[in-house]
């Protein structure tokens, strides 16, 4: 059992030196070298974590026949009294691992990917700081060992995500993307600090080991106060919630995503998709015991938000044309089904088969997804644009990409033998087994992801012949070779047995298909995959005619349901007109005037009486010699 | 003929020279005047040391002693002074005190 993990520490250390040495030394360093070195300190951390996921399934003993929580390291970092202290540690537990093998292939792969999509790029190794600076503090956010230790991380994250999504600062709207995504998620956050207090203020700890314990003391204390008749610690963790929906870009706090993809590609592949944007169901996950145990109510939310979300962002997904915000929309449609899958999930073998199925399918989503950035940054850099009406017929042009595309397509559609079909069968079951109208909705779902997917990739390698300025060429090998890879990995995780290694309490149990549910979905699956064929195969006028048909929904979809418009509505025209202004009014006024009005005065004062200071030294020997007489007379005469 | 004079003649004489050095402090705008008031108050001290020096402790001579040195001390004052008003003289050319007024707030 005690077998040494001390090493992690490293894991999360690799990219802090990484960023400091490149940060501080970058622009010493040939751009080509600090490229090389982000990269290879990531490759550093890629070996650690798979070892680390190896030791822990297969050569560390299970207690009681479940995998155990190691505490690998721990430290009081912040000690406020005996009881409050935060500390910085790292907790190995099934979840925390796999995230560890998740972000560290993702990262690895951008960074290789980089090398290539970055070349000769202003700030190269900015970026590579910035790249190594996001990888810290995402792992170590995976491998807290307690909530606070998570929200300074979190915050982490949300900086790193900032100052990537604004790397072209020049361009105005890269600089209010990451604007608009540091504010929206920060707004968030507020929301997590508040949950992680009530939390903590109930529960009287912040350890995860202490918290999550189903035994423990800490979930025992759940139903106390009521608040709209729901408790507290319901509505703490509806608040931990709400940060956990600000960072996965659940709606409807979802507007920043799509508007992050002005960052660059390998960025987006990172962040808003793969990694920082699945910390919510992560979050969600790592507090899995406390909402079953104390707080079902609040699992009913996640689970309603994360369907709702699931569906918005899909419909919308088949209308935009820009091809990285139609890969944003189906990241947050991929993410709502991961919090269905936790929402409709129980606790304990079999049960927890939505747990698991989450779990699963932040997995495969990672691999597929990242697949599909890393394929649309191939080809935006072979075609120079982002809009998907430039383009067409280019399956001739780049092969490897088409090929890989075309590979993350099927999978993300859920057709076996691929991965997706294998995780999300599980949560479309685990849905089934718990509400039917989440099924529903989720099965609706997975028809339309397969469409909008379906229309991207025909759009963008079949579709009309475009003519190009200069003919498009393949990715450099550093580009394609993270694409091969990580299409591997798309094609064959679906076969890892996730039900023996992540599950709720720890104990593997068998999963296996249930045909009856599978095979409708891949039905569907396939109906989506046909309509997009027969509409964007070839040229055709069908999709203006849908278009037409369906037109107000179609521009409603177009424009994102107004969401923005809405946000803007509520924030300029009723926030800041009615409370920011007189606030602002107020304070230049009333607040300002005071201190100005004080100033003046002293000003005023002091004008009148300077004539004192008049530098006559006769004058100050006058007034001396007066006192000093006065008081020799006072002294002489009046003392008694 | 120490008998002949009794102190409070010293002192009377001491203090009138005391106040008029004050009084030519004070008034004079003349810096070489302002000196040479300066210099009758050292003086009028010099006399009070030697006269309570004389008539207290006739057989000692700490008095004596100090009026000497107050006499040093205002020598090299006076030379130091002159140096600085021959200066505002080339700087300014006066030595009106109401008219080097180039510091003032």
């Amino acid at each position: 059992m005690t077998t040494d993990f001390g090493y992690t520490i490293l894991i999360p250390l690799i990219p802090l030196l990484m960023f400091l040495l490149l940060g501080l030394a970058g622009n010493q360093l040939k751009a080509r070298l600090s490229g090389l070195l982000g990269t290879i300190g990531l490759g550093i951390v890629f070996v650690l974590s798979y070892y680390t996921a190896y030791k822990y399934f297969f050569a560390t003993e299970k207690i009681a026949g479940a995998f155990s929580k190691i505490s690998a390291f721990d430290m009081v970092w912040l000690r406020f009294s005996e009881s409050l202290h935060i500390n910085m540690g790292i907790l190995l537990d099934p979840i925390s691992v796999m995230m560890l093998v998740v972000i560290s292939t993702v990262s690895f792969m951008v960074h290789i990917y980089s090398l290539g999509y970055m070349k000769g790029e202003v700030g190269f190794e900015r970026f590579y700081a910035f790249l190594s600076l996001f990888s810290f503090s995402m792992l170590g956010l995976v491998l807290a060992n307690n909530i606070f230790q998570m929200y300074i991380f979190w915050e982490l994250v949300g900086v790193s995500s900032f100052l990537l999504i604004g790397f072209y600062y020049q361009r105005p709207t890269a600089v209010l993307a990451s604007k608009k995504a540091f504010i929206v998620t920060r707004f968030a956050d507020l929301g997590f600090l508040i949950g992680i207090l009530l939390l903590s203020f109930n529960t009287g700890t912040f350890d995860f080991n202490i918290l999550c314990d189903p035994q423990g003391a800490a979930i025992a204390t759940g139903s106390g106060a009521a608040f709209l008749g729901l408790s507290v610690m319901t509505w703490s963790l509806i608040f931990v919630f709400m940060g956990g929906a600000g960072k996965s870009a659940m709606f409807p706090l979802h507007i920043w995503l799509p508007d992050a993809m002005e960052g660059p590609t390998p960025v987006s592949a990172l962040i808003h998709a793969a990694t920082m944007v699945v910390a919510g169901v992560y979050l969600v996950a790592r507090l899995f015991p406390v909402y079953i145990i104390s707080a079902p109510d609040a699992l009913v939310v996640v689970a309603y938000i994360g369907a709702f979300s699931s569906i918005f962002a899909a419909v919308i997904a088949c209308t935009q044309t820009d091809i990285k915000r139609v890969l944003a929309y189906s990241t947050m449609s991929q993410i709502g089904l991961m919090m269905v899958g936790l929402g409709v999930s129980g606790y304990g073998g079999h049960d927890g088969l939505g747990y698991m199925a989450s779990m699963f399918h932040l997995f495969t989503h990672a691999m597929f997804k990242a697949l599909l950035f890393l394929g649309a940054g191939a080809i935006i850099h072979a075609v120079h644009s982002n809009h998907m009406t430039e383009m067409g017929g280019l399956r001739k042009y780049l092969p490897i990409t088409h090929i890989t595309f075309l590979i993350a397509c099927l999978t993300i559609a859920g057709i076996p033998p691929f991965s997706a079909f294998f995780s999300k069968d599980e949560i479309l079951v685990a849905a089934w087994h718990h509400d039917k109208f989440i099924f529903a909705v989720e099965y609706i779902v997975a028809g339309l992801t397969a469409f909008y997917m379906f229309r991207l990739y025909f759009n963008i390698f079949w579709g009309k012949e475009t003519h190009y300025h200069h003919k498009p060429h393949e990715a450099p090998a550093v580009m394609t070779i993270p694409l091969i890879f990580l299409a591997f990995l798309s094609v064959f995780s679906g076969f890892i047995p996730f039900s023996k290694l992540v599950t709720t309490d720890g104990i593997p149990f068998e999963g296996h298909i249930d045909w009856s549910l599978a095979l409708p979905s891949v039905f569907i699956g396939l109906v989506g995959i046909i309509i997009a064929m027969v509409m964007y195969k070839k040229e055709t006028s069908l999709p203006d005619k849908m278009a037409a048909t369906f037109k107000h929904g179609y521009k409603w979809a177009f424009n994102k349901f107004y969401v923005d418009e809405l946000y803007m509505f509520v924030t300029k025209r009723i926030i800041f007109a009615y409370i920011s202004t007189p606030v602002a009014w107020f304070d230049r006024h009333v607040v300002d005037g005071t201190m100005n009005g004080i100033s003046w005065l002293t000003n005023a004062f002091s004008f009148r009486i300077r004539e004192f200071q008049s530098g006559q030294l006769q004058k100050y020997g006058f007034v001396f010699i007066t006192g000093a007489l006065l008081l020799t007379f006072l002294m002489v005469y009046l003392w008694t | 003929m120490n008998n002949g004079i009794p102190l409070q003649y010293f002192l009377i004489l001491a203090s009138i020279m005391f106040f008029v050095g004050i009084y030519g402090f004070l008034t004079r705008r003349n810096l070489i005047g302002i000196l040479m008031s300066v210099e009758l108050i050292l003086n009028s001290v010099n006399i009070n040391f030697l006269a309570f020096n004389r008539y207290l402790y006739p057989d000692r001579l700490e008095g004596l002693f100090f009026s000497l040195f107050i006499i040093a001390v205002a020598a090299a004052e006076a030379a130091v002074a002159i140096a600085i008003i021959i200066n505002i003289y080339r700087r300014f050319s006066t030595v009106n005190v109401e008219h080097v007024n180039e510091m003032k707030y």
